[in-house]
C-alpha cells in the first residue's frame, strides 16, 4: 500500500503535458489501477472490522464506535529502536512494584482508528481477527488491569501483526500518540511477520523507541536476549482443522511447504532420489478444480494429499526458511505431531528462553540440508517417539491459539521481572501428567557425616514400664543423639523426671493435645538432627548393632526409609484391587515405621504435604500411619525403601495377643483397604518393589565374629 | 521523445499492475471470518507475493553474505566461525606453543595445561578447529602487574591468527579505573571472548562464552567438594542474608553496595561494607564510612558465609565479583545484584534454580523477597548449587572444559547436549551427547523420564587363554551366564594370543555368542562400546570367574535399581597411608568395600563409552601396559560421576579368593608384582582426578530372605545359600 501509493502519485503529474487521446487512455488505465488498490483496500478492511466488532468486547465498544484519531503529519516518529535494551536499562521495573502474587499487571489501550491528515487509515487491515483474539485473551486472563496507573505492561490495540499491511511511518507516529507512551518503556509490541521485501528484515521495521517485541522471525541479530520474546507465527489452519486418529508414519521424512527456494527443492529432490520412498516431497497443487481450497492441499506429480493431515503421517517434516525466518508451517507439523527439521541459520526459535527445542525438533544448519538424511537416521528411535510426543505437547501449549501465544509471551516477561517465583524447566517442558515424574528437593548423593548421629522418637501411651525399656536399649547406640519421647496421652502424666532411666544422651518428653498417630511424625523442634528413628515403644528386640547397622545404612540412602520388617503390597486380580501382604516374600514395597530411620524433612511432608485427606484418615482409623509413610516417600523419590538386617517382626513378650495386631484378620483387611484407599489418593501406586535387603558386609561370612563391625545382628 | 515518454509511462503503470498483484497478495489481512478464504491466503509467506521476491535471492549467496556484516560486536557462529574446520576432524583444540621469555601467569598456564591435558586436545594445528593463544589475555587491567604489553602486535604476528578466526580467548579482567570498559586492549577480530563479568550489552549471544571470575589460588584440578553435608529442617540457618565486602563511596558500580546498610538490621540480614581500602579512603570517605567499618569488623566472613541462607552478591567495580563462587560452595544461595551481568556459563546454566537473581533498583525489596521463598525451594537451589559447583566450578580445569564442551555443543548442534543434560546431575561434562542425544540411553535420567532401563543385560567375558578343555571355567561360565532368564546376549572379548578358536569349539547356547578379537589384545578392549552390545546393562566377567545363574540374576535385579553404580560381588577398599602419606589398596575381608571388582561386576554400558572417550590416553595405556588396574580404574570413573560407592551383593563361594592357587596359569592374580602395581595404579589414578573419588560403603545387598530358618522352597534365590 505504502510503496505502491507513491507510485501512482507520481503518474498524474505527468498526465497534463499529454496529448487528450492519450490523456483519456492513461487516466482510465489509472482508475482502473487506483479503483483496484482501493477497492483491495475496502474489500480487506471493511467486512473485517465490521466481523470483529461483535468479537471484540474489550470495553463493550465496537470497532465502529473507536473514536478516530487524526495523525498531524508532523507528529513525531518514535526512534528505531535500541539494539542494547534490556530489561534493566530499557524496562522500568518499578511500575511492576512489589506483589505477594508476583504478577504482572497488563494494562490494553482502548481501540482507536487511526487515520493520517487525508483520513486513510494507517494499517489496510484495522484489527485482525488474530489480533482481537490475542487482547480479548488477555483482558480475560488474571494479568489484565482496567487501571492505567496501576499498570506494568502497556499493549497498544494497534495491530502490527503483520507489517506488510502497514503504513510504516503512520504507524509509528500513532504509538507516539498512546497516552502513556514514554518511549516505549513498559510497552509491548506483538508481530508475528516482520519485514517486507526485498529484504525482510527479522524484526518489525516500525520504529518503536523502548518497546519490547513479541516477534516471530527474529534473528539472533535483532533479538534482543532477556528483552524482546521469540513468539511462533500463527497458523490459522490449527484453528480449523480436526486431525483424525494417530495415523501410521509411513514416510520418515515429509517436506510440505510451497514456498521453498528453488536451490533447497533441487537440494531435496536429490535426497528423494538417494533415499526413494522413505521421503515424500510434496508441493503445491497446480491444477485443482474450482472451489478447492489450496492450502490444503498438496501434490506430488499429480497425486493430491490432504494438508496437514498427511504431516501426521511422517516421522520427521522439514520446516526450511523461506524469505522469513518464522513459518507457520511450524505450527502445522507440531500440531500433527511430527518433529520439525528446523532449517533456518540464525533463527531464534519461539519461546527458545523457556523451551527445551532440543526435546522436540531438529535444528540442522542449511548448508547441512543435504546430509538431513544421515542424521535424521542417527537418532535413536526411542527418542524420535518422545519427540513426537513432545512437539505434539508444544503446540497444545503454546501454539494452539492465539490466547496460548499471547499468555505464553506474558508469562516469559513475568518470569523475568518475578525471577525467583518463575516457572521452572520442567514446568515448562514437562507434559503434564504423562508420566509420574519424581522432583525431590533432595536429590544431592550425599552421604551425611555420622556425627552428629540421630534423633529416636518414641511414641507412648502409658506402657511405661515397656517404655523404660525401650530407652534403656537405644540408649546404648553409639550414633543416638538423643532421645524424644512423644507422650499421647492427655489422661496422665509422664512420670516423674527422677523415675526416667539414667542415659547418656539428652532425654525430652513432649506432651500431646491428642492421642493421634501422626503426632509421631510432626517435625518437632526437638529433633535437631536430620536424621530421625522412629520407634514403637515396644521394640526391644533389636540389638544396638542392628539398630547402629540401620543409621550406617541409613547414611547411604538418605532420601529413603530405611526400616526392619519389611511389607509388600500385590495387586488381587481376582478382587481387582490392592492387598496388603504381611508374609515372608522374596519380595519388599514398605517398611514398618514401628523401627525405621528417615529424614526429618519427611516429617514435615508428612504433616503439611500429605496428599488428600489421608492424614486425618489415618488418625480417625488409628492404622497404617507406616502405610501413609511409605507412599509419601515412594511417591516424592520414586525409590523402594531399604530393608536392613533379617528381622522380620517386632514382638514383645508382655503382648497379649489382642496387642499382636498383625495376626488379627481384621487388621489385615483394614490395611489392604489403606493401600487402595492411599493408592486412590495420590492417583498412582507410588510403591516400588525390590528383592534385596542390606545387611553388614561380612554378615554370615566364614570370618571372625569380633572382627565385624555389626557381629550382633539378630535373627528373624 | 514522445515515445520514450509513452514507454516511460507505459512502464510505470505496468509496475504499479505488478506492484499491485504483489502487494495485493501481501495485503491480504491476517483472517478472514470463512474458513475457505483464510486457507487461501493466510499468514504464510507462500502465496504469490512472497514468491516474487523470493526467487531472486540465493540462499548460498545470503549465506556468504552474513559473513562480510556481522563482524566485531555482532559476531555470531554464522558470521565469525569457520565451520569447516570442525568437519574433517571433530571438535579439536590447539594451543599455541609457549614463547620463551614471554611471563604467564599461573592461572593462565593453569587454563593452558587443563586443555592439553584433555580428550579435545591436539597438538596438531592442521587438525584443530579451535586455537587458543599462548598469550596471557587473563589480566588487561593496565594497573595489573600481570597486564601483556603490545599484544596487538604479537598476536598479529601470529601466522594462524587468521584474523581471530576459531580463536578463544580467555578473560578475567577488563579496563581499569575509573571507567571500567570491556576492552581488552587490543583487537580482538573475529575471536570468541570467554570473558569474566561480561555485561549483556556486551555480550554475544551464543557466541561469547561468560566464564565465572575465579582466583589465582583456584585449584587447578580435582576441586573443593561442596559444604553441604546436613540437610537440616527447617532449612533456615542462623542469618538469612549475609554480605562483607568493600565499599567504593564514588565511581562506577558504587551505589549498590553504598545503599546496603538501608536493609541492613544486624541480626537476619547482616550486609556489612567496609570504606578501608586503597591508599586514599579517608579523601573519600563519607558520614557513614566509621560506623559502617566498626561494624565489619564485628564479624567473621566465613562464620558468616557458612552459617547464612542466602549471600548477596553484589557487583562490584566490574560486574562479577569472587563473592559468587565462594557462596556457590557454601551453599549459601547467592542472590544476585548485579544489573546487566550475563551470569557465568548461562547459555546452558539455569540459573533461576541455584540463585535469586534480583534487580539493583529493588534493593530495599530483596529481604521481603528471599524471606518469600519456600523452605522446599531453599533446600532445592541449595542442593542445585551444590550440584553446579562440582560439575562446572571447583577447578580451573572445569571451568575450561565446560568453556570448550559449550562450543562444542554449537559446532555439532545436532548431537549437543539438551538442558537437562547440563541441569541435573551429573552434569554435562559426564554426558557425553556423541554416545546419544537420547536421555534414556544414559544411566542418569531413568527417574527423570519415568522409564526404565532395558530388562536385560550383555555379559561380555574376557578370555586370555587358550581353549583347551571343554571342562576349563571359562566354558562352565558361559553356560551359566547364557541360562539367566536376563541374559540377551554374550560377547566374548578374545584377548589370547593364540588364534581364534573354530566356532563349534563354544558351548552351545540359548542366546547369541559373539567372539570379538581384541583390539590389540590390549585389556582395555573389554570395556570397549562395542555396538553389538544391544542392552543397558553390561555384565563384565573374567574367564575365571565361578559364578552361578542365580547369582547372576539376583545382581541384575539389584541393578535394575541402582542403574547408574557398579553392582557385583568381591570388593575390595582403599584407605588412606598416614606413613606412606599415600592412598593403599586392600583386598583383605573389611567391613566396609569402595571398589567391586569388574571381573564380575554390572554395570550401564555408558561407562564403556566413557571409559574410552572420558579418560585420558596415559592412564588407558598404563593400564595396558601392566594389563592390571582396569577394574579399579573403572571404579575410580563410576565413583566419581555418580559420587557414589558400589553395590556388592552376596556370593555363594568367595571369589577369587578361594581361585588364587589354583590351576589357572594365566591368572594374573597369582603375580606378586600385581599387588604392588595396584598400589600404584590407585595413586596414579587419584593424582590425575585431582581427588579421591572413592566412596566407601559398609553394606553388602542380599535376597530378602537370604540366610533366614525359613523354609528353603520359600526362598527364590536358594541357589545362592547352597554350598
Amino acid at each position: 500500500m505504502y510503496a505502491s501509493g507513491k507510485y501512482s502519485s507520481r503518474g498524474p503529474a505527468l498526465i497534463p503535458r499529454m496529448k487528450t487521446k492519450h490523456r483519456i487512455y492513461y487516466i482510465t488505465l489509472f482508475s482502473v489501477v487506483l479503483l483496484g488498490l482501493i477497492a483491495t483496500g475496502m474489500f480487506q478492511f471493511w467486512p473485517h472490522s465490521i466481523e470483529s466488532a461483535a468479537d471484540w468486547t474489550l470495553d463493550k465498544r465496537s470497532v465502529h464506535d473507536a473514536p478516530l484519531v487524526r495523525l498531524p503529519v508532523s507528529s513525531p516518529i518514535p526512534e528505531r529502536g535500541d539494539l542494547s535494551c534490556r530489561m534493566h536499562t530499557c524496562f522500568d521495573v518499578y511500575r511492576c512494584g512489589y506483589n505477594p502474587k508476583n504478577r504482572i499487571k497488563v494494562y490494553i489501550y482502548p481501540l482507536q482508528k487511526f487515520v493520517d491528515e487525508l483520513g486513510v487509515p494507517i494499517s489496510s487491515t484495522g484489527l485482525s481477527r488474530e489480533y482481537n483474539d490475542l487482547l480479548s485473551a488477555i483482558s480475560d486472563s488474571n494479568f489484565y488491569t482496567d487501571d492505567v496507573t496501576r499498570a506494568c505492561l502497556f499493549i497498544p490495540s494497534i495491530d502490527v501483526l503483520n507489517q506488510n499491511s502497514l503504513r510504516i511511518r503512520e504507524t509509528a507516529q500513532a504509538l507516539t500518540m498512546l497516552p502513556r507512551w514514554d518511549k516505549g518503556m513498559n510497552h509491548l509490541l506483538f508481530n508475528m511477520l516482520p519485514g517486507g521485501p526485498p529484504d525482510y528484515n527479522t524484526a518489525l521495521d516500525v520504529p518503536r523507541d523502548r518497546a519490547l517485541l513479541a516477534g516471530g522471525g527474529f534473528s539472533t541479530w535483532t533479538y534482543r536476549q532477556g528483552y524482546d520474546v521469540s513468539i511462533p507465527v500463527y497458523s490459522p489452519l490449527s484453528a480449523d482443522v480436526e486431525l483424525p486418529e494417530r495415523q501410521p508414519r509411513h514416510y520418515f521424512i515429509l517436506s510440505s511447504q510451497t514456498a521453498i527456494h528453488r536451490e533447497y527443492r533441487a537440494e531435496l529432490e536429490r535426497l528423494k532420489e538417494e533415499n526413494g520412498e522413505a521421503l515424500l516431497l510434496l508441493d503445491k497443487c497446480s491444477n485443482l478444480s474450482q472451489g478447492v481450497a489450496s492450502a490444503r492441499k498438496r501434490c506430488y506429480k499429480g497425486q493430491v494429499y490432504d494438508y496437514p493431515q498427511i504431516l501426521q503421517e511422517s516421522s520427521f517434516c522439514v520446516v526450511l526458511r523461506g524469505a522469513r525466518l518464522g513459518q507457520a508451517a511450524l505450527s502445522d507439523v507440531l500440531q500433527a505431531g511430527c518433529v520439525p527439521v528446523i532449517l533456518a541459520d540464525s533463527y531464534i526459535l519461539p519461546f527458545s528462553e523457556v523451551l527445551d527445542w532440543k526435546r522436540a525438533s531438529v535444528v540442522i544448519p542449511e548448508e547441512k540440508l543435504s546430509e538431513m538424511y544421515t542424521i535424521l537416521k542417527s537418532i535413536p528411535h526411542r527418542q524420535v517417539e518422545e519427540m513426537q510426543r513432545q512437539a505434539r505437547w508444544f503446540w497444545e501449549a503454546y501454539f494452539s491459539s492465539m490466547k496460548a501465544i499471547g499468555l505464553t509471551t506474558l508469562q516469559i516477561i513475568n518470569d523475568r521481572i518475578y525471577p525467583y517465583a518463575a516457572r521452572t524447566y520442567e514446568q515448562w517442558n514437562n507434559p503434564p501428567l504423562a508420566v509420574k515424574i519424581v522432583n525431590s528437593p533432595l536429590f544431592l548423593p550425599l552421604i551425611p557425616p555420622r556425627a552428629p548421629g540421630f534423633t529416636a522418637v518414641v511414641l507412648t501411651y502409658d506402657r511405661v514400664e515397656s517404655l523404660f525399656r525401650v530407652i534403656t536399649e537405644i540408649s546404648k547406640v553409639p550414633s543416638l543423639a538423643k532421645l524424644l519421647v512423644v507422650w499421647n496421652n492427655q489422661n496422665k502424666s509422664p512420670p516423674e523426671e527422677s523415675l526416667w532411666p539414667k542415659i547418656g544422651v539428652p532425654l525430652k518428653v513432649v506432651r500431646t493435645k491428642e492421642n493421634k498417630l501422626s503426632n509421631r511424625f510432626f517435625p518437632y523442634d526437638e529433633i535437631e538432627t536430620e536424621a530421625v528413628l522412629a520407634i514403637d515403644d515396644d521394640i526391644i528386640m533389636l540389638t544396638s548393632d542392628e539398630l547402629q547397622f540401620g543409621y550406617e545404612v541409613w547414611r547411604e540412602f538418605p532420601d529413603r526409609l530405611v526400616g526392619y520388617p519389611g511389607r509388600l503390597h500385590l495387586w488381587d486380580h481376582e478382587m481387582g484391587k490392592w492387598k496388603y501382604e504381611s508374609e515372608w516374600t522374596n519380595e519388599v514395597s514398605m517398611v514398618l515405621t514401628g523401627a525405621a530411620f528417615y529424614h526429618k524433612y519427611f516429617n514435615y511432608l508428612y504433616t503439611y504435604k500429605m496428599p488428600g485427606d489421608i492424614k486425618n484418615w489415618v488418625d480417625a482409623h488409628m492404622n497404617c500411619e507406616d502405610i501413609a509413610m511409605n507412599f509419601l516417600v515412594a511417591n516424592i523419590t520414586g525409590k523402594a525403601p531399604i530393608k536392613v538386617t533379617p528381622r522380620k517382626k517386632f514382638k514383645c513378650p508382655e503382648c497379649t495377643a489382642i496387642d499382636g495386631l498383625s495376626l488379627d484378620q481384621t487388621h489385615m483387611v483394614e490395611r489392604s483397604e489403606c493401600i487402595n484407599k492411599f493408592a486412590s489418593v495420590f492417583g498412582t501406586m507410588p510403591l516400588k518393589v525390590v528383592e534385596h535387603r542390606a545387611d553388614p558386609v561380612l554378615y554370615k561370612d566364614d570370618f571372625p565374629e569380633k572382627l565385624k563391625s555389626f557381629p550382633n545382628i539378630g535373627s528373624l | 521523445m514522445q515515445a520514450k515518454k509513452r514507454y516511460l509511462t507505459l512502464f510505470s503503470a505496468g509496475a504499479c499492475l505488478i506492484l499491485l498483484f504483489c502487494f495485493g497478495g501481501i495485503q491480504v489481512p491476517l483472517s478472514r471470518k470463512g474458513p475457505s478464504r483464510r486457507d487461501d491466503r493466510s499468514l504464510t509467506g507462500y502465496h504469490p507475493g512472497a514468491r516474487c521476491h523470493n526467487e531472486h535471492i540465493s540462499p548460498r549467496q545470503k549465506r556468504d553474505a552474513i559473513s562480510g556484516v556481522y563482524t566485531g560486536k555482532r559476531c555470531r557462529m554464522e558470521s565469525c566461525f569457520d565451520f569447516s574446520l570442525c568437519q574433517r576432524n571433530g571438535f579439536k583444540v590447539y594451543v599455541y606453543p609457549q614463547q620463551k621469555g614471554e611471563k604467564m601467569s599461573e592461572s593462565y598456564q593453569n587454563i593452558l595445561s587443563s586443555i592439553e591435558g584433555s580428550m579435545l586436545y591436539t597438538p596438531d594445528p592442521g587438525q584443530a578447529c579451535l586455537f587458543v593463544l599462548s598469550l596471557d589475555t587473563l589480566d588487561r587491567d593496565q594497573l595489573s602487574p600481570q597486564y601483556v604489553h603490545n599484544l596487538k602486535a604479537k598476536v598479529q604476528s601470529l601466522h594462524l591468527w587468521n584474523g581471530g578466526k576459531n580463536h578463544i580467548i580467555f578473560n578475567l579482567y577488563s579496563g581499569t579505573w575509573p571507567d571500567y570498559t570491556e576492552d581488552l586492549g587490543f583487537d580482538i577480530g573475529l575471536a570468541m571472548l570467554a570473558k569474566a563479568s561480561i555485561s549483556t550489552e556486551n555480550f554475544r549471544p551464543n557466541f561469547d562464552v561468560s566464564i565465572p571470575l575465579f582466583s589465582k589460588d583456584h585449584p587447578r584440578t580435582g576441586g573443593e567438594r561442596g559444604y553441604l553435608k546436613h540437610n537440616t529442617i527447617p532449612p533456615y540457618r542462623k542469618y538469612m542474608l549475609v554480605f562483607k565486602g568493600k565499599r567504593y563511596l564514588t565511581g562506577i558500580g558504587s551505589d549498590t553496595r553504598n545503599a546496603l546498610y538501608h536493609v541492613h538490621n544486624s541480626e537476619d540480614v547482616v550486609l556489612l561494607t567496609t570504606c578501608k581500602h586503597g591508599k586514599d579512603w579517608q579523601k573519600h570517605k563519607d558520614a557513614r564510612c566509621d560506623k559502617d567499618n566498626a561494624e565489619y569488623d564485628k564479624y567473621d566472613y566465613r562464620e558468616m558465609l557458612y552459617n547464612s541462607t542466602f549471600c548477596l552478591v553484589p557487583r562490584g567495580r566490574r560486574l562479577g565479583s569472587f563473592r559468587f563462587l565462594e557462596a556457590l560452595q557454601a551453599a549459601c544461595v547467592p542472590v544476585m545484584l548485579s544489573n546487566g551481568w550475563e551470569l557465568p556459563f548461562s547459555e546452558i546454566i539455569d540459573w533461576n534454580t541455584a540463585a535469586v537473581i534480583g534487580d539493583e533498583r529493588l534493593l530495599l525489596q530483596i529481604p521481603s523477597t528471599v524471606r518469600s521463598i519456600h523452605q522446599d525451594k531453599i533446600l532445592s537451589l541449595r542442593h542445585q548449587t551444590q550440584f553446579l559447583w562440582e560439575a562446572y566450578f571447583n577447578s580451573v580445569e572445569k571451568i575450561v572444559l565446560t568453556t570448550l564442551e559449550i562450543i562444542q555443543d554449537r559446532v555439532l548442534q545436532h548431537t549437543s547436549r539438551s538442558n537437562l543434560m547440563w541441569n541435573s546431575l551429573p552434569g554435562g561434562l559426564f554426558t557425553l551427547p556423541q554416545y546419544s542425544t537420547y536421555l534414556g540411553d544414559f544411566p542418569f535420567y531413568y527417574a527423570k523420564l519415568g522409564v526404565k532401563p532395558y530388562t536385560k543385560f550383555t555379559a561380555i567375558v574376557h578370555v586370555v587363554s587358550p581353549l583347551v578343555s571343554q571342562s576349563q571355567p571359562v566354558m562352565k561360565l558361559l553356560v551359566v551366564v547364557a541360562k539367566s532368564q536376563y541374559c540377551a546376549q554374550v560377547i566374548v572379548v578374545w584377548n589370547c594370543d593364540k588364534p581364534l578358536p573354530a566356532k563349534h569349539r563354544w558351548p552351545v547356547t540359548s542366546v547369541p555368542v559373539i567372539v570379538i578379537e581384541g583390539e590389540s589384545k590390549v585389556i582395555s578392549s573389554r570395556f570397549l562400546p562395542y555396538d553389538t552390545i544391544p542392552t543397558d546393562a553390561v555384565l563384565s566377567l573374567d574367564e575365571d570367574t565361578v559364578l552361578s545363574t542365580t547369582e547372576v540374576d539376583f545382581a541384575f535385579t539389584v541393578w535394575q535399581s541402582f542403574p547408574d553404580r557398579i553392582v557385583g560381588y568381591p570388593a575390595r577398599s582403599h584407605f588412606w597411608d598416614s606413613n606412606k602419606e599415600r592412598w593403599g589398596y586392600t583386598s583383605k575381608w573389611t567391613n566396609e568395600y569402595s571398589m567391586v571388582l569388574t571381573g564380575a561386576a554390572i554395570y550401564h554400558k555408558y561407562y564403556h563409552y566413557l571409559y574410552t572417550t572420558y579418560l585420558p590416553a596415559s592412564l588407558k595405556t598404563m593400564v595396558d601396559q601392566m594389563s592390571n588396574c582396569e577394574d579399579i580404574l573403572m571404579n575410580f570413573l563410576v565413583s566419581s560421576v555418580s559420587k557414589l560407592p558400589p553395590i556388592k551383593v552376596t556370593q555363594k563361594k568367595q571369589y577369587k579368593e578361594t581361585m588364587m592357587g589354583q590351576s589357572s596359569r594365566a591368572s594374573r592374580w597369582a603375580d606378586p608384582d600385581h599387588f604392588a602395581q595396584r598400589q600404584t595404579c590407585m595413586n596414579k589414578f587419584a593424582s590425575w582426578f585431582g581427588t579421591m573419588p572413592l566412596v566407601h560403603s559398609q553394606m553388602r545387598l542380599d535376597p530378602v530372605l537370604f540366610k533366614d530358618q525359613v523354609s528353603i522352597l520359600r526362598k527364590k534365590y536358594r541357589d545362592i545359600e547352597r554350598l
